[in-house]
């Protein structure tokens, strides 16, 4: 066997990218929906939470092999590696309850921006192109895993037991997240003048996007305790976020929030600038070959 | 052979050192005349072992002689570091990685804003002076740590 043919599958669904058959790892909990629930709302309320962590999951990758240090670059593509997982049983149970055949591969990459559901914050360029900075991708984690650590505790009790199950493996997952970004805030805001003077441009380039993350949405009020209701997260994560910023000694941004279009924010697929971007990489392989598989 | 010794004797892809059984992961094995069915569940929700154990476990019973085999994977109870067996914290100690120590049940997660206090032990010397190089190792489920004595790098299988 020469090194190529090494790279080749030899086994039957051993495929990573593509073609997974990962519908499969549902197939234990019980995949019933929950009873009185319009499977509208609870597809739009699955790709809500698995855009986010698909998106994210995209930003964080591009830190590969360009994160400050050789542990970092590890610890953010492990980081990355946790949230795709989440994403791809989040968007295999909107797949399911959508009940049109499709999978989680086709809404991750077929799908245009107007249809992607995730907030701004997770979008947005923090680097490590021109214009981000390591401190800003910081900034946005502490934000977004202080969130989807409070989010995600409360939906271990959601009556749609697979949310339940996703959440209660993503709570363990999340907590490790939230503790890094948070031990690199005091890193970087203790550090020199420097890295403090990062660390606070990073938190004024996310902090616009905040207020989007508790904005309550009509999808999640249809969905009585299925859903987790948003605004009622808010004094939880502000006190956790207030702990960090008293312990790095840092005050919270005065920055106004992003403005949403006519009321449309991400949740209901009106993204900023960066979004085509992201998507068009993220997406270009499988659009060229569709169906690929390796 | 039964099915379930077959399947248990399967070695984890990340950690060879232990087998599905001893990592916790595997959580049933049913044999409904020549069809085995064998549940497992991830570690991670984005482990890509997952689909190695898959096909590993296949390949196994295979070979053993059952012609019909059907992995499946469940999600819930959530896999955690208490689901590792005695044998396999022993296994892993022997092995020169750190094994996690026991949890127990925990509710709402406390933020960490100090690197984690719980001491781990050098799994080669012993010593208790170890430090946190990196939260995040080779695989999602280890930590990089250095002896303070022997001085020596090691892996440790960090609590979830
Ligand atoms: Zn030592």
């Amino acid at each position: 066997m020469n090194a190529y043919e090494g790279l080749v599958d030899t086994g039957e669904e051993r495929h990573w990218a593509f073609g997974t058959g990962f519908t499969a790892a549902l197939s234990g909990v019980d995949r019933a929906l929950p009873a009185e629930v319009d499977t509208e709302d609870l597809t739009a309320y699955c790709l809500m939470l698995g855009d986010d962590a698909l998106i994210l999951s995209q930003r964080l990758a591009e830190w590969c092999s360009r994160a400050p240090e050789l542990e970092e670059d590890v610890a953010l593509a492990n980081i990355a590696l946790d949230l795709l997982g989440q994403a791809r049983l989040l968007l295999t149970r909107a797949a399911e309850a959508d009940g049109v055949a499709c999978d989680e591969d086709t809404l991750a990459f077929t799908r245009d921006e107007h249809e992607f559901r995730n907030v701004r914050l997770v979008e947005i360029d923090c680097g490590p192109g021109p214009g981000g900075d390591f401190a800003a991708t910081i900034a946005r984690l502490l934000v977004f895993s202080t969130y989807r650590l409070a989010l995600l505790q409360r939906l271990t009790g959601s009556r749609d037991p697979v949310l339940a199950a996703v959440a209660a493996k993503g709570v363990k997952e999340v907590a490790y997240h939230r503790d890094h970004a948070a031990q690199w805030t005091l890193r970087l805001a203790g550090g020199t003048e420097f890295s403090r003077e990062r660390m606070v441009a990073g938190l004024e380039r996310v902090w616009p996007f905040v207020d989007e993350l508790f904005a309550p949405h009509p999808v999640e009020a249809r969905l009585p305790g299925i859903a987790v209701d948003s605004a009622t997260l808010r004094a939880e994560v502000d006190e956790v976020l207030d702990t960090v910023f008293a312990a790095a000694s840092l005050a919270r941004p005065e920055v106004s929030p992003l403005a949403t279009v006519a009321g449309r924010g991400g949740r209901d697929g009106v993204h900023t600038e960066a979004m085509g971007y992201l998507l068009a990489e993220m997406q270009h392989v499988h659009r060229s070959m569709p169906g690929a598989t390796w | 052979m039964s099915a379930r010794e077959v399947a248990a004797a399967v070695l984890d892809p990340e950690l060879p050192v232990l087998t599905l059984a001893d990592l916790g992961v595997l959580r049933d094995v049913h044999e409904d005349g020549d069809h085995v069915v064998v549940t497992i569940t991830p570690t991670y929700s984005g482990c890509p072992a997952l689909d190695e154990m898959r096909a590993d476990l296949t390949r196994s019973l295979t070979a053993a002689g059952y012609t019909s085999v059907e992995v499946r994977t469940v999600l819930a109870p959530a896999w955690t570091t208490d689901w590792i067996s005695d044998d396999g914290l022993r296994k892993l100690a022997e092995h020169g990685i750190a094994p996690p120590s026991r949890i127990g049940r925990r509710g709402p997660v406390p933020l960490n804003l100090e690197p984690p206090a719980a001491r781990v032990a050098c799994p080669r010397c012993g010593s208790l002076r170890t430090r946190e190089l990196s939260r995040f190792g080779s695989t999602a489920c280890k930590a990089l740590r250095a002896c303070g004595d022997c001085k020596e790098p090691f892996e440790h299988v960090k609590e979830i």
